[in-house]
């Protein structure tokens, strides 16, 4: 093979802030050539995607209700990628704070007060919490590998709501249809932007980002998530826990996936519907990484992402592309950026064939 | 084979550059048929690149390897092996969960059937006269076992060349003088020996040739057995060696740090449990624990620190108050620091920044966080006192703690934890991978600590380290403590056998072996 | 009556087992070399999409398995390229392949969804294959056969030929293996590649046997049941075999509780038995810390060998 990779002293930092927009700019690229060979107008989706919702200010309050849930989800994710915790399932911890905060919801329907709305969300939080609990214990007492067990359980909480819409929660005057009643005035999140669909989830969702990257950086609890996924036993030698840090890690995310689910419930949706998982814990992923789980970057990538659902939903109804296109472009953004992540431990050179032959 | 008058091995002006460094700069030198021949320098020297290239791991960058006095281009292992080059590594190059058989069987090149291995396998036993059974797993052997595999894996090819990488690291005294034997028995049949150490006893007891590396270079070459450890040292280190300056005459105070019946269950298969230790350590002592790789080191490193605490608080005691309950953190702020004996991703962070590395231990006594707040003006203040006290070499408290060279990310370690001011420090393996220079100020660090009324733990594999620098020492084997011996009254023959314990007994390996045999 | 129910439950466990089977026989092969491939549900449904479109385009069903087998293999291929070449994080990258899986699948796939296909005849003569009783034994898929063969082969091939030798020692220790003269990332490559393509046919027993239709998403989350296997299994073939048929005992029991009018409990629960099963099932074996050392050491690791 002519290309040669060559290790970097230190990592280049560099390029580990270039290489999301390396990434960004490829998946724009390769994307118009794939679409094209396709028999599709690779060029208009690639445009429609990536441009029209930043060119359209119309669409810029669609970014924000997009990005908020995507940038608290995923810098609850960061959180346990930096421990070294694979928790994937927020799709599912996602659906559980939405039904738990659905829950007080219900409870509290006719009655009125100030109260209610944040009881929703301290209920979201905890519901996602504790449903992110299950993989905690399942890896601390019983060494179950996260990865696996938090997805089942996504599969599960889906199965859960659809229980719920069928049947207990089925709204008594809905025609029979399977969701719940309409969120009273008092359980819906207010506009911050009056004429927009700007709900106060969007500045909370920013205002979390920022209070995380405070706590990444400047605390102890932050530097020991840090530690613990760098290097295990330096953490063990350090003086800190593993279990304990593990809990820490999926509850951190399964609490902020918990709030952007009550958030997008008490938000756009109004009230609990079977359509309420839309795949934002997965994407999630791509935009955790994509931020370099730094929770600046998140809200960035958070944003660009937002830019890809706006974009794909122009694109479909403007040029008929498939909806599924969306996710193809979102899943070959993060193929581009762990393919450039190379960039950043070492440098490529493009030379001729070792002398003696092939020394890789 | 014999009557060959072409050298085995020549070597031609070879260089190899890494980003960074150059660690091989026009190495010439040349091994005759049934030469035992030792490569000579500290560690970093570039003597392991050096054979890596013999071997065709590498490939170099410049310069010729002539082979029985033909030049031929080493593409790879397989290809040294075909022209007759046989390596044992110094860290094995084998397969824990598989079996004796199998690990030599992946050693060969070509399809072999079990049994017809097997069966050379024996002869090769037979002829050296060695011991090891062919259907254990790698896992439950001991170290010394570990390298006979390698070494009968090496013999299976009749080797013509055969290359040894430090291979007497990991060796009690005894199984060194089985291996020299093997050596020596191999030489005769005409197969030359590249030996490559910095032991400078073992050399001159065993090679008859050396050539010595010093960064990258050969800077000169002698016949050992007409030098002194000390002349040889000297070329090696390219300056005089340093002696470490110890009171003679010392006084000791209370014992301060007391294990008392320390024992720890074993996890898994693969550890070894800690069964009733028991010693003390004295205000301003060094006490010394000497063993073989694996015997419970690792695993008694993590008792005394806190990384695996015990039931039993009383099993360890540090000036009177039982601790062995207490975690990590409880212990430091005690004044218990520790050192563990692998500096990559325990000791310290490879990723994180030297300012972050201090974090890691000192934070609470030092006062670089505070409410859970880190500190970072502190931190940085604290990283660069360390840098400057221990005189380690990086371009400043923001590099990368993998970015420094392990002699000096070792002081580094050593200087944090020392500057804490411990009223205990427990260290091991303090000067491993460790180039001369830096290992005598490391000792020097620690025996002035015990001097200001510390009192030391050194857990160490180098005797000769030990002997140097603790007051008092005892010899761990399969998690047992040995009695405890004064330095200067104990002779190397006692310390060789309770190292070798069990494993050193020919008489139960003779009995195994007879019963595999049978079977 | 009972007898024809039993025999037509054992046809349903081992429809429901197969394609688990074969994708964790491929993600076995490929985590014994040292990787975890966690794409396996990408994988799958690429494979299910093309084995689709190549059968409703051609009319032939062997055609469509090979040409899964390829698109499988040849995404395979790319999380190779990032993890084996790039050294990319083997976890992130096996995520993204899933993602992308599922999209690109949903993509291509949109043409077919509604659209049948002829699929596979039987190996065996009517007589046995449509036999009361006897179709018990004659009456699946080749493909069901198939699965079985390769059980054994790879069980042999692990435990008894040089290749399987070198692949296992691999992934016990890479840095051994590469200071042997193995070539590491080769041996790599081609026991991932392999996973790929096992993960094809697997995608195209949901799409041409089980269904036989395309729908997006057709596989439901199977590729991670049959991750959870490869654990559950102590990455032994054998015990594969085993388990995969007990997960498909699991999960037809929904089917079957469904069709016997079974109303006790809700359906959503019966939906969601496979995943709890396998949670159980994980927390049973990961318990009893045996399966750690069973696992491959170098397991997830990625390799750069030093020159």
């Amino acid at each position: 093979m002519l290309i040669e990779l060559e290790k970097r002293k230190e990592p280049s930092t560099a390029m580990l802030y270039l290489t999301p927009f390396i990434a960004v700019i490829a998946t724009m690229l390769a994307g118009a050539v794939i679409f094209t060979l396709m028999g599709l107008d690779g060029l208009g989706a690639v445009r429609k995607i990536f441009l029209a919702p930043l060119v359209d200010s119309y669409k810029w309050q669609d970014l924000g209700v997009k990005a908020a849930p995507l940038i608290l989800i995923g810098v609850g994710l960061a959180i346990g990628f930096r421990a070294n915790v694979w928790n994937i399932g927020a799709e599912g911890q996602y659906v559980m704070g939405g039904l738990a905060g659905t829950g007080v919801a219900l409870a509290t329907w006719g009655m009125t007060g100030w109260w209610i709305l944040p009881l929703m969300c301290i209920a979201g939080i905890a519901g996602g919490a504790a449903y992110a609990g299950i993989p905690a214990f399942l890896k601390t007492r019983l060494n179950v590998n996260e990865i696996l067990s938090s997805l089942m359980l996504t599969y599960v909480a889906i199965q859960v709501l659809y229980y719920l819409m069928r049947g207990p929660w089925k709204d008594p005057d809905g025609f029979n249809f399977p969701q719940t009643r309409l969120f009273s005035d008092d359980q819906i999140l207010p506009t911050v932007v009056s004429g927009t669909v700007v709900h106060l989830g969007v500045p909370l969702a920013f205002a979390v980002a920022v209070a995380a990257w405070l706590v990444m950086t400047r605390s102890v609890f932050g530097f020991q998530i840090r530690v613990v996924g760098a290097a295990p036993a330096a953490a063990r030698y350090g003086g800190f826990n593993t279990n304990r840090t593990i809990w820490a890690a999926l509850l951190a995310g399964g609490g902020l996936a918990g709030f952007a689910g009550i958030l997008e419930a008490a938000g756009p949706f109004g009230q609990m519907v079977p359509q309420f998982p839309t795949g934002y814990g997965f994407t999630a992923i791509i935009v955790a990484f994509l931020g370099r789980l730094h929770p600046i970057g998140i809200v960035l990538a958070g944003i660009i992402l937002a830019v890809t659902y706006v974009g794909g939903e122009l694109a479909q109804s403007s040029i008929g592309l498939p909806a599924a296109a969306t996710g193809v472009f979102q899943a070959m953004m993060l193929f581009f950026l762990l393919a450039t992540d190379v960039l950043v431990k070492y440098r490529v050179r493009f030379a001729a064939p070792a002398r003696a032959g092939d020394a890789t | 084979m014999s009557n060959d008058v072409k050298p085995r091995i020549e070597l031609k002006a070879i260089s190899k550059a890494f980003p960074g460094v150059l660690a091989n700069d026009a190495v010439s030198f040349k091994v005759e048929p049934g030469e035992i021949h030792a490569l000579l320098g500290e560690n970093g020297a570039g003597k392991s690149t050096l054979v890596k290239m013999i071997y065709g791991i590498m490939q170099p960058d410049a310069g010729d390897i002539i082979w029985d006095g033909e030049p031929v281009t080493v593409t790879n292992p397989k290809a040294a092996r075909k022209m007759g080059v046989g390596m044992v590594f110094q860290h094995f190059s084998l397969f824990e969960a598989m079996t004796v058989l199998e690990n030599i069987a992946l050693g060969m090149d070509g399809s072999i059937s079990q049994s017809s291995l097997e069966e050379k396998i024996r002869e090769v036993l037979h002829t050296y006269d060695l011991k090891l059974d062919p259907h254990r797993v790698v896992s439950t052997l001991s170290v010394g076992e570990r390298q006979r595999i390698e070494i009968v894996r090496s013999l299976l090819l009749e080797p013509r060349l055969l290359i040894m990488d430090e291979p007497t690291s990991v060796l009690t005294p005894q199984e060194v003088g089985q291996l020299f034997e093997t050596l020596r028995r191999l030489s005769k049949t005409g197969c030359s020996i590249l030996y490559i150490s910095h032991k400078l006893h073992e050399i001159r007891d065993l090679c008859e040739a050396a050539t010595i590396l010093r960064a990258g270079q050969v800077v000169g070459d002698c016949d050992p057995r007409q030098e002194t450890p000390k002349s040889m040292a000297e070329m090696m280190i390219g300056g005089n060696l340093k002696q470490i300056s110890k009171a003679v005459k010392r006084e000791f105070g209370e014992d301060r740090f007391v294990a008392d019946g320390l024992t720890i269950a074993g996890d898994g298969d693969f550890g070894v449990a800690l069964d009733d230790i028991c010693f003390a350590v004295r205000a301003g002592e060094i006490f010394g624990i000497a063993g073989v790789a694996g015997n419970g080191q690792n695993e008694l490193l993590l008792a005394l620190s806190g990384e695996q605490p015990s039931a039993h608080g009383n099993a360890i005691r540090l000036d009177g108050k039982p601790i062995a309950s207490m975690d990590v953190t409880g212990r430091r702020s005690l004044g218990l620091c520790s050192v563990p004996e692998e500096r990559n991703g325990h000791g310290a962070v490879v990723d994180f920044n030297l300012t972050d590395n201090t974090l890691l231990t000192a934070r609470d006594r030092m006062g670089l966080a505070s409410h859970g707040i880190v500190l970072g003006r502190a931190a940085n203040a604290f990283a660069r006192m360390v840098i400057d006290d221990f005189a380690v070499k990086t371009t400043g408290p923001g590099s990368l703690a993998g970015s420094l060279s392990g002699g000096n990310l070792q002081k580094f370690i050593m200087g944090r934890e020392i500057l804490q001011n411990p009223e205990v420090l427990v260290v091991s393996q303090p000067t491993w991978g460790v180039d001369a220079g830096a290992a005598a100020a490391i000792h020097q660090s620690l025996v002035d600590l015990a001097e200001s009324g510390s009192a030391i733990v050194v857990i160490s594999q180098d005797l000769d380290e030990l002997l140097a620098i603790s007051d008092r020492l005892a010899v761990i084997n399969e998690g047992r403590l040995s009695k405890t011996l004064k330095v200067g009254e104990a002779s190397i023959d006692e310390i060789g056998l309770l190292m070798g314990g069990v494993h050193g007994d020919p008489f139960a390996t003779a009995q195994m072996t007879e019963a595999v045999h049978a079977h | 009556m009972t007898d024809s129910l039993l025999i037509s439950i054992i046809m349903t466990i081992v429809g429901a087992a197969t394609p688990i089977l074969l994708a964790a026989l491929g993600e076995l092969v490929a985590e014994k070399s040292g990787v975890l491939n966690l794409g396996l549900e990408g994988m799958m449904l690429i494979g299910a999409v093309t084995g689709f479109a190549v059968t409703a385009t051609t009319g032939s069903a062997p055609l469509g398995v090979v040409a899964a087998m390829i698109a499988s293999a040849a995404s395979a291929g790319l999380f190779g390229f990032l993890t084996l070449t790039l050294t990319a994080n083997q976890v992130a990258t096996g995520l993204a392949l899933t993602i992308f899986g599922i999209g690109l699948s949903a993509l291509a796939g949109g043409n077919y969804v509604g659209q049948t296909v002829d699929v596979f005849g039987s190996v065996f003569p009517a007589s046995l294959a449509e036999h009361p009783v006897l179709r018990v034994v004659f009456g699946y898929s080749p493909l069901v056969y198939v699965s079985v063969l390769l059980v054994a082969g790879v069980s042999w091939f692990l435990r008894k030929s040089r290749a399987g030798l070198i692949l296992r020692a691999v992934g016990e220790s890479d840095i051994s293996a590469h200071s042997i003269g193995y070539p590491v990332i080769a041996v790599r490559y081609m026991a991932v590649l392999f996973g790929g393509a096992m993960a094809g046919i697997a995608g195209c027993f949901y799409s041409l046997v089980l269904t036989p239709m395309w729908a997006e998403q057709l596989t439901a989350g199977r590729g991670w049941i049959a991750l959870a296997l490869v654990v559950f299994a102590g990455w032994r073939p054998i015990r594969l075999l085993l388990g995969a048929y007990l997960f498909g005992a699991v999960m037809t029991l929904e089917l079957h509780a469904k069709a016997a009018g079974f109303s006790l409990v809700a359906p959503e629960f019966l939906a969601a038995m496979p995943y709890l099963a396998t949670i159980a099932v994980l927390a049973v074996i990961s318990a009893r810390k045996a399966g750690k050392l069973l696992a491959p050491a170098c397991l997830g690791k990625p390799f750069k060998p030093s020159s």
